[in-house]
């Protein structure tokens, strides 16, 4: 688990950066561009998990979806194994793919349903190798077990598997040729809590055996935070806190993050009873862009001053693994004792 | 003329594995589908055949003057015109120009739209816009009018008058095929061929075309019945064929000159001509059919309500206890709650069931449970477990085909399983009220906000128009939005996610109820979004002492907002308790595996303790315990019997032999 | 099965969800419709006339010709030819013509040498109450029988996706022919043929119109009341209506007031394509029950290649079907608020 930084060393341990990046959606007829990134920065190092945290509009998804080639890229770079993906072609991106792959939120619409399980898993391959039949088939049959499915699975539909089983058959696909990073894209927020627990551990099983990186973004703290090495907070385009997955957890900097952690209730009743009360403020109706001038919580943030409208907060080192935007945040530190309750274990 | 995509893969061809889509295949299994396609077959056959076999045909300016305008006879089956020709003869070598014409148009047509709506539907950007513009253009163009035109400078041209009707409907395929290649580019797996490298020609050849298949096909069937149409109109003004070659509209049109003295004339070609345009159609229509079930995504609920939205009328709850349906576990005392007197909902051996292709299926089995007044209890379970059927049940909107086949629903003293349709209309929003998961789904996107609030609290209140739009503003005011007025003003596609769930709330609150059902109200919200609903929904309560429903999957949103708990799995309550008692001692395997595995209690380190298997769906479900197989402390007993709700506390049951070896009976 | 198939629905989806490409305009004020609609009727307009002359001057044997007769000398033909103007240029051509048809000079008849406009509007009238009258009421009654057998079901329903299906499969010339075998030769209550003024006699009229506007409606009816029941259908299985019925609104309140508002704007649709295919059917219609209309008077000029006769009719309906669009168009927007959102 290594900290992204200037020094050269850490250079081969690093297997992503993105730096810079700015990802521009054009508007339609007489809308405005949304920004979705905004100027961010990020590494990925090997063998680690990062995880994407925000709210719906954010831009996380469309940041994991530049790293892959899916979304517009107006400025910055993308670098993978030292390589400037940022702009790659079809042909960069299938040599690519060999290293980079993705896992998708939605089960039901990311596999193609009118092709077989085993078509599915066999055309990742097909793009760069010629095995023959017998080959591919078993390798079919060892991956589809290893994610916990039977071989024969690879005959059947996607339509004959429930949500959390075409998880597995996404996963399955996306680790066919053992990638070093893999892009999940809110992979168990379709998922019951049960079978929610499955996919997780599976994840975390394939990353010791197979030494993968996972960009896990999604929405659900907890989850980021059991799966994850490093946690990065995103609110509208922009990096708020990033830093060790538990320290940030259990003592979040950001006035963003400490919202983010008081609003989520904790199933344990009197816990949540006493951390009522914590006045969370509104957005505007009429939610604007977050302009280059301001800070883009500034609108919401209890504690946001005329400096925090009238300029952009960079990220700053709070810690050896700590970064936070925010002009205020030592003061807050110092002020307000941590709002996010510690994992009691309740119940278990 | 059906499109078949190429072969994919040559490895996957050599592998015996099918890579035709399923469509034909399903397509194929339709019996109308069948006939149609057998129909058209036996017609191309008699187009090809007949003209050569019967070659005196096309030129027969008169057959038997004798027995002009005869009705059918054992000579001639079909009768004689009015020139004495054989109807039977001409009908069947006027077919191939009849089949010839619309083959002309649709080819004309295919050529044209479907590689435009492709790259259309595909590359978007200056060629979409360009493309959907000349469909609206197209639209306003009166076909027919336009053939007329090319007719008058290419006379008796039915290639020039086919291929004009071709080109004028070309677009109407384009936007179809536009529109489909428009959805399947948005599918998730795409974007993961994309990340695969595969080139943009390899994506379209390999998924999209045969996604576009089925609805090429089905416009293709339908075009090909409008072609026939039109090729009719030709015939029949005379403006294709030139006598005295025979066609079926030219054969009506001698009909209708011969009407005052032999209607029978206009009959076979009529005929022949509606029963081979309605094959085409029908061809079309079982195309759609086939291609819409296809996908499988995720089940939705409207899927059966489609056909009547009216709730079926319910057996009416008898009382003696010999009508009821055997049911499979024996009535234990203690599946009642404690105290149902004086509550103000009490839910009593609710069994309800949905019909599928294969028979009915159960969907809740001896739901039992109470809400008093003012009180808050939570409804938790994972998907297919019943919780939004018990809800729905309580307000009597199971989708079609549900029906509610046993139990009570007994509400301030009155049995709502045995109310008419009218008096149930009265309790909902009234006394019950709803408030379900997308807000904005739930609103009527053509109305404004205001005017709908104002229509529910005249509904109630019986209000004036005047007073009910004020009472409106004030309801916005209680679920603390912000400018109620401009909020009344706006429709529901203009507010966001958290604004249109206070209008739900607010409209759910019109008519004052006392119980409202809250079913998921927050899933679908940003979690800072939620909070605040969360908060809203507490002080509304208290404030109002207005008892809630609170269907759930969150344990969060249970110990933030519920006095009481009740879970269940696959048509089941397993477990009821007091919150601080459920969470802090869970007596049930399901509750206890379900607090384990959530990642907030769970210790990083380790594995997430996870629940093997998944959970049964309706129709599916287990005998005896429905947990059972999934669950670390069965026995042998719990695959044999129907467990009976044991309360080994005072408020605290549960549907478990073995909950004595849980951890939860230790504290 | 629609006489129109999904390209319409699917019209009628895109504007639901805002999708009006040429959002220059603004969508929510009527004004804008009316502009928009007028935007792109212009182009419609050239691009009917247009193609007309240009395939005269692919035309192997040309007007002149047709006058002068194979027999004449060439210098005749030359000086006729001279006459129509036809050694000029194509585009000079139309440039006449089009200049000359703004101010309502649509040329003169190859066959009648009366003027183009004034043979038009003299029929307009009878084909203008034909298609008016069919239309009203496919809308009238076909939505009616559409609401019913959505709210109402079973036999009902099917009853209707049966009419529906033979409203489409039979051609209208056809269900013309067994009016008048029915009602007019086997029971005499109307007329087989003809046309009879309402100046002379009302009643007369009514007579001689009854079974032409029944024949034109019919197919127009089918469509209708399928299309009306289709997406009623769609509209009462939706998330918002069992809001409704859950917040306790009358059943009939519910039906015609909130399903109604939001299963219009797909009907609406099929009803401007339903006007198009009005405008076809007219024609036969008018050819069986020989009536004076534009129908009739195309196909007669379309036989003897009367091209100004034929262009002239051409455009007169181009600008009724606009006409009738831009109606719709209205409608839409004061159906449906929605603006493109995302």
């Amino acid at each position: 688990m290594s900290e992204s930084s200037q020094t050269d060393n850490v250079q081969t341990a690093e297997l992503l950066r993105v730096g810079g990046l700015t990802v521009e959606y054009k508007g339609r007829h007489r809308r405005d561009a949304i920004t979705a990134v905004d100027a961010v920065d990020l590494a990925i190092a090997r063998n680690q998990t990062v995880g994407l945290v925000g709210e719906s509009g954010s831009g996380k998804s469309s940041l994991g979806r530049a790293i892959l080639g899916l979304a517009p890229i107006k400025a910055g770079a993308v670098t993978f194994e030292g390589r400037d993906i940022t702009h790659a072609d079809h042909r960069t991106r299938r040599e690519l793919s060999r290293s980079l792959q993705a896992v998708f939120q939605d089960p039901y619409s990311s596999l193609n349903p009118a092709r077989t399980v085993g078509q599915t898993l066999g055309e990742t391959v097909l793009v760069h190798e010629r095995p023959n039949r017998q080959e591919l088939t078993a390798r079919i049959s060892i991956m589809l077990e290893r994610v916990g499915l039977p071989s024969r699975s690879a005959d059947r539909f996607p339509r004959e598997f429930s949500g959390g089983q075409r998880q597995r058959i996404a996963i399955a696909r996306a680790l066919m040729l053992q990638p070093k990073l893999v892009i999940c894209d809110e992979p168990v927020s379709a998922l019951d809590l049960s079978v929610q627990a499955q996919v997780l551990n599976l994840l975390r099983e394939l990353q010791k055996d197979f030494g993968l990186s996972y960009l896990f973004v999604s929405h659900d703290l907890a989850v980021v935070r059991h799966v994850s090495h490093r946690i990065v907070v995103f609110y509208r385009g922009q990096i708020m806190e990033e830093g060790d997955a538990r320290e940030v957890h259990a003592d979040p900097v950001h006035p963003y993050t400490r919202m983010l952690l008081a609003a989520a209730p904790v199933p344990d009743p009197a816990l949540q009873h006493a951390r009522r009360g914590v006045e969370v403020k509104r957005p505007d109706p009429d939610g604007e862009q977050a302009s280059q001038v301001s800070c883009p919580f500034s609108a919401r943030c209890p504690h946001a001053t005329s400096v925090c409208r009238t300029a952009r907060p960079r990220l700053e080192t709070v810690s050896s693994l700590r970064r936070v935007a925010c002009h205020r945040w030592r003061e807050l530190t110092t002020q307000s004792p941590p709002k996010a309750p510690a994992a009691t274990g309740a119940g278990s | 003329m059906t499109v078949v995509p190429s072969p994919v893969d040559s490895t996957w061809g050599q592998a015996g594995i099918s890579e035709t889509p399923k469509f034909l295949g399903r397509l194929m299994r339709r019996p109308v589908a069948i006939v149609c396609v057998g129909y058209v077959a036996a017609l191309i056959a008699v187009a090809v055949v007949a003209p050569i076999a019967m070659p005196w045909v096309a030129n027969q300016h008169a057959g038997d003057l004798l027995a002009t305008r005869q009705g059918p006879s054992s000579h001639h089956l079909l009768g004689t015109d009015t020139l004495g020709r054989d109807v039977l003869e001409r009908i069947l070598v006027g077919t191939r120009v009849s089949l010839l014409g619309v083959g002309e148009a649709l080819a004309v047509v295919l050529v044209l739209g479907v590689p435009f709506g492709l790259v259309a539907g595909y590359h978007g950007g200056w060629l979409d816009r360009i493309v959907t513009w000349l469909g609206d253009l197209t639209f306003s163009i009166p076909a027919i009018v336009m053939i007329m035109v090319v007719l008058a400078v290419f006379p008796e041209s039915m290639l020039a008058g086919m291929c004009t009707l071709g080109v004028v409907a070309a677009p109407g395929l384009m936007r179809v095929v536009r529109a489909a290649t428009l959805q399947v580019r948005d599918e998730l797996y795409i974007g993961a061929a994309r990340v695969s490298g595969l080139s943009h020609v390899q994506i379209i050849r390999r998924h999209v075309l045969s996604r576009i298949a089925g609805p090429i096909i089905v416009q293709a069937s339908l075009l090909a019945a409008l072609a026939l149409l039109v090729q009719s109109y030709l015939a029949f003004l005379g403006l294709v064929v030139a006598a005295p070659a025979p066609s079926w509209g030219g054969m009506v049109a001698d009909g209708v000159n011969a009407l005052e003295l032999q209607s029978w004339l206009i009959w076979p070609p009529g005929i022949v001509l509606a029963v081979t345009i309605l094959a085409f159609g029908l061809l079309g229509d079982a195309a759609r059919d086939a291609t819409t079930e296809r996908w499988s995504p995720t089940p939705s609920r409207s899927d059966t309500s489609r056909r009547r939205y009216r709730r079926k009328p319910v057996r009416p709850a008898d009382d003696s206890d010999q009508q009821r349906r055997p049911s499979r576990r024996t009535r234990d005392e203690t599946d009642r709650s404690t105290d149902t007197r004086g509550a103000l909902l009490t839910v009593d051996g609710l069994t309800a069931s949905f019909g599928t292709r294969a028979g009915r299926a159960t969907v809740l089995a001896d739901v039992s449970f109470a809400i008093d007044e003012g009180e808050a209890v939570g409804l938790v379970g994972e998907s297919g477990c019943g919780k939004t059927a018990t809800a729905m049940a309580i307000l009597g909107l199971l989708p079609a085909s549900g029906t509610v086949d046993s139990g009570k629903i007994i509400f301030d003293g009155r049995d709502l399983t045995s109310l008419s349709a009218r008096g149930m209309g009265r309790i909902r929003g009234g006394e019950i009220a709803l408030v379900s998961q997308e807000p904005m789904v739930g609103l009527n996107p053509a109305f404004r906000v205001g005017w709908q609030l104002a229509e529910c609290v005249r509904r109630h209140l019986h209000l004036p128009r005047t007073e009910a739009k004020a009472a409106a503003i004030e309801l916005l005011r209680l679920v603390r939005l912000p400018n109620p007025e401009s909020v009344a003003r706006r429709y529901p596609h203009e507010l966001s996610g958290g604004m249109a769930q206070r209008v739900a709330i607010a409209r759910a609150l019109a008519g004052n109820p006392k119980l409202l059902i809250a079913d998921e109200p927050t899933t679908a919200l940003d979690v800072t979004v939620q909070a605040e609903i969360l908060n809203l929904l507490r002080e509304l309560r208290r404030d109002r002492q207005m008892a809630l429903l609170l269907v759930t999957h969150d344990w969060g949103v249970v110990a933030d907002v519920c006095d009481r708990a009740l879970v269940m799995y696959a048509g089941e309550i397993v477990e009821r308790a007091r919150v601080e008692r459920m969470f802090r001692a869970p007596l049930h395997p399901y509750t206890e595996a379900l607090f384990a595995s959530n990642p907030y209690l769970a210790n990083h380190a380790d594995e997430l303790p996870m629940i093997p298997g998944a959970v049964p769906l309706p129709g599916m479900w287990p005998i005896g315990c429905h947990f059972h197989p999934r669950c670390r402390y069965a026995i042998d007993q719990c695959r044999t019997g129907a467990i009976a709700l044991a309360r080994p506390e005072p408020d605290h049951e549960t549907r478990c032999t073995e909950y004595k070896r849980l951890a939860g009976a230790a504290r | 099965m629609t006489a129109v198939p999904a390209f319409a629905r699917d019209r009628a989806q895109a504007h639901r969800n805002g999708g009006w490409e040429l959002a220059f305009l603004s969508r929510r004020s009527v004004v804008g419709v009316v502009l928009r609609r007028v935007a792109l009727a212009v182009p419609l307009l050239v691009a009917v006339s247009g193609l007309s002359f240009v395939l005269v001057s692919v035309t192997p044997g040309d007007a002149a010709r047709q006058i002068v007769g194979v027999n004449a000398s060439q210098a005749t033909y030359l000086s006729v030819r001279k006459e129509l103007g036809l050694n000029l240029p194509v585009y000079t051509q139309y440039w006449h013509w089009l200049t000359h048809a703004i101010h309502g000079d649509l040329g003169t008849s190859l066959l009648t040498g009366q003027a183009v406009g004034q043979t038009i509007s003299s029929r307009l009238p009878v084909t203008i109450a034909l298609v008016g009258v069919a239309l009203l009421v496919s809308l009238v009654v076909g939505v009616a029988l559409g609401v019913a057998s959505a709210v109402r079901g079973g036999v009902l329903g099917r009853a209707i996706d049966a009419f529906a299906l033979l409203g489409f499969a039979f051609p209208v010339f056809w269900v013309g022919a067994i009016l008048i075998a029915v009602f007019a030769v086997k029971l005499r209550w109307f007329p087989a043929s003809g046309y009879v003024p309402i100046s002379e006699s009302v009643g007369q009229w009514l007579s001689s119109f009854a079974l032409p506007a029944l024949a034109l409606s019919l197919g127009g009816i089918a469509a209708m009341a399928k299309q009306t029941r289709e997406s009623m259908l769609d509209v009462l299985g939706s998330e918002y209506i069992r809001m409704v019925r859950a917040s306790g609104l009358a059943p009939s309140s519910i039906v015609l007031r909130h399903a109604l508002k939001n299963a219009a704007a797909p009907v609406l649709t099929v009803l401007g394509v339903q006007a198009v295919g009005l405008l076809g059917g007219t024609i036969l219609v008018e050819n069986v029950f020989a009536l004076p209309g534009l129908g009739s008077l195309v196909v007669s000029a379309t036989l003897g290649h009367d091209l100004p006769v034929v262009e002239g009719v051409a455009v007169v309906f181009t600008l009724i079907v606009v006409a009738v669009n831009l109606a719709i168009d209205i409608g839409y927007t004061l159906l449906n608020p929605r603006i493109d959102t995302r």
